[in-house]
């Protein structure tokens, strides 16, 4: 358990908002309590100072669009003991992954003033489809409270608590009443993996899924019910299609109905 | 509290005006009032001050996956069934914490949680649900499974039962032999009655603390005509049934049909979400995460309410041991309606209707049910003599 040497931490950013960096600069009354336990040795969101590989925690945002990326990947994956992805880019492609539906030459040729300049692949993919990975944190953006949770229990030795179970157990846990039962609002919770804490139906919203599949998803029932709640078929294929729409569940399920 | 009430038939009539006096009685004595209140679209249980709180000339529909606050025409306080949380909200917190423990040189050292008396007052208890919290004192009041947490809340609970003036679209008490009229286990049971001009309640004594707390509010003996209007509101409440559930012999037929093409049929439908399993009032699974924080010199044991929907639940060295949904859903409804009858000797579900308007896809256990019966066209027949009418009433004392 104790801790001799102070453990070198690594942040590294793929294609991505920076958003899950920032859920790691946002935790303002813990950092004091991370810096002291691990050493942060290469975190260019938060300081130019770097310290050299290898290191015993890499936290990998974002999905991996470039050649250069898909490369750099595996260079990160060499030099790090242990690999942890964090949030809907990192594990499963982002909201960029969109184009994975669509014929990439034509966004670059629409988006871009000179297309020619533009080196990208075909698809944005997660980091567990190029290197293994041992752990993976979902959430777009992730939650901190679950980042210093992953991190203490990487740190001593245990399993982390983020269950993959659905968000409708933290919905009725912390007391909400459910906004698709009483209001007939469509919402992804019954297939979304936990660790929001339902915050979307606290504040009478369906949930969006931010937090990509849950541990055994079935989609295609909840789009039936969501068929009966008055939702098309194209909004179908949008419900399934955002922060985690290439994720397998979730894909298939958006295609079924386009 | 759970003394006999069926001798005591004696009845008073409180009239509308004096329920303010009671609420303020039960304050006064230190109680924490809880119960019904109108809040995020449907009827919640919550803190209550006074009777302005509770969803007065309100009403709900509800039917499979679906619920929805109406208004009545007039201004009972209690013209609606069960909503989506019971009491276990109180009895069964679904996070608890149950011990702290910080670090102390080489050792460490457990902080316990205070365990003092919570001293509720439930007030608007409904038959199924005094049928459901007899089930989790039966578990965890003593015995094997006995449970400090629960018995500090429960102990000096005061019930403030109120029978069914309305049934839900979902209810089947009549079925399960469990209401709509309370028959045990409060201290003091009402029957709404609204008559002409008149708003009154007919109310019985469960326990000398109950005609206690009525003596300290004006009432009087009722008469012949408001037991008789008393009555017929719940002899109308019985037959208005949303749902209903043949309990013939319901042991050996889910016993005989563990494998049923059904099974496969609901898995299909089932999102394996667990709400069925957080909203019912007997459900009592729960689960111990242990938290350290980033220091490691504090660590935090919680128990939080967990569901046989999830895959953690039935994990064992090696992986789920009910990984397929199929599997979790017959574990459920035969555990609710078959199992628990030779685990604790009554059925575990008590007819109140939550996990099919919770569900949100209306997986209604009374249809399964009556699906693998019907599946069944000789099992009647051969049952019908002698056959096991399940015993769902909880007799006094337990
Ligand atoms: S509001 Fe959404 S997340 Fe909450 S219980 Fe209902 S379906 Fe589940
Ligand atoms: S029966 Fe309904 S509420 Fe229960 S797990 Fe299945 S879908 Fe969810
Ligand atoms: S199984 Fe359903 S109807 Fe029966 S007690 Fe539980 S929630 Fe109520
Ligand atoms: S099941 Fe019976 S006792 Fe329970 S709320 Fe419905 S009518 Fe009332």
């Amino acid at each position: 358990m104790a801790v001799k040497k102070k453990p070198k931490l690594a942040v590294w950013k793929f294609a991505s908002c920076d958003g899950c960096q920032l859920s790691l600069l946002d935790c303002e009354d813990e950092l004091l309590a991370v810096a002291d336990k691990v050493a942060i040795a290469y975190f260019l969101e938060a300081s130019r100072a770097v310290e050299k590989g290898p290191y015993d925690i890499s936290l990998v945002e974002g999905s991996i669009t470039t050649q250069h990326d898909a490369e750099r990947i595996q260079k990160i994956r060499k030099i790090s003991k242990v690999l942890i992805t964090i949030g809907a880019c990192a594990t499963a492609g982002g909201i960029q992954s969109l184009r994975n539906f669509k014929d990439i030459k034509e966004f670059v040729s629409i988006v871009y003033a000179s297309p020619e300049y533009i080196e990208t692949l075909a698809k944005s993919t997660s980091i567990a489809s190029h290197v293994p990975v041992d752990f993976e944190l979902q959430g777009c953006p992730i939650n901190k409270r679950q980042l210093l949770e992953v991190l203490s229990a990487f740190l001593y030795g245990r399993k982390p608590n983020t269950p993959a179970y659905s968000v409708c157990i933290e919905c009725k846990r912390r007391g909400t009443v459910c906004v698709m039962v009483a209001q007939g609002i469509p919402c992804l919770g019954p297939v979304t993996h936990a660790g929001c804490n339902a915050i979307c139906p606290a504040y009478n919203r369906g949930c969006y899924s931010c937090y990509g599949p849950m541990e055994t998803p079935n989609t295609a029932s909840l789009s039936s019910w969501f068929g009966r709640l008055g939702v098309k078929e194209e909004n179908l294929v949008r419900s399934f299609r955002s922060f985690y729409g290439s994720a397998e569940p979730f894909r298939k399920e958006s295609e079924t109905h386009e | 509290m759970m003394a006999p009430s069926s001798e005591n038939k004696e009845h008073f009539v409180l009239e509308r005006e004096y329920f303010q006096k009671l609420l303020d009685t039960l304050i006064q004595r230190g109680y924490r009032v809880v119960g019904p209140t109108v809040g995020e679209g449907a009827i919640v249980y919550t803190k209550l001050n006074s009777v302005a709180d509770l969803p007065i000339g309100w009403t709900d529909e509800q039917d499979g996956g679906a619920y929805r606050l109406k208004k009545r025409d007039d201004q009972s306080l209690f013209g609606y069934v069960v909503g989506p949380q019971s009491w276990k909200k109180f009895l069964l917190p679904s996070a608890l914490r149950l011990w702290q423990a910080k670090r102390v040189g080489k050792s460490f050292q457990i902080i316990p949680e205070d365990e003092k008396s919570q001293k509720f007052a439930f007030v608007g208890v409904r038959s199924c649900d005094m049928h459901a919290i007899a089930i989790q004192d039966k578990i965890f009041m003593n015995g094997q499974y006995g449970d400090s947490h629960y018995k500090s809340r429960r102990a000096d609970a005061f019930i403030l039962a109120v029978n069914c003036g309305k049934a839900g679209g979902t209810c089947f008490c009549v079925s399960m032999n469990t209401g709509p009229k309370t028959t045990f286990g409060f201290d003091l049971a009402m029957t709404e009655v609204l008559e002409g001009n008149r708003h009154y309640f007919v109310a019985e004594t469960g326990t000398e603390l109950g005609a206690e707390i009525l003596h300290t509010t004006p009432h009087k003996k009722a008469n012949k005509e408001e037991i008789f209007y008393a009555d017929d509101v719940i002899k109308k409440t019985a037959g208005q049934m949303g749902r209903s559930m043949d309990t013939t012999d319901i042991k050996n037929l889910l016993y005989k049909n563990y494998e049923h093409p059904r099974w496969d049929n609901v898995a299909e439908r089932c999102l394996a979400c667990a709400n069925c399993t957080l909203v019912c009032p007997t459900c009592f699974c729960t689960t111990v995460e242990d938290v350290t924080d980033l220091t490691g010199e504090h660590a935090e044991r919680w128990r939080k309410l967990d569901s046989c929907f999830t895959m953690d639940f039935s994990y064992i060295h090696g992986g789920s041991v009910r990984s397929s949904t199929k599997a979790r859903y017959r574990q459920w409804m035969t555990h609710k309606i078959a199992t628990w009858i030779d685990q604790f000797g009554t059925s575990g579900c008590v007819g109140c209707g939550r996990c099919i308007t919770w569900c949100p896809v209306a997986i209604d256990i009374t249809e399964e049910a009556r699906a693998i019966r019907e599946s069944e066209p000789n099992l009647k027949r051969e049952t019908a003599e002698g056959a096991e009418k399940t015993t769902h009433n909880h007799k006094e004392g337990i």
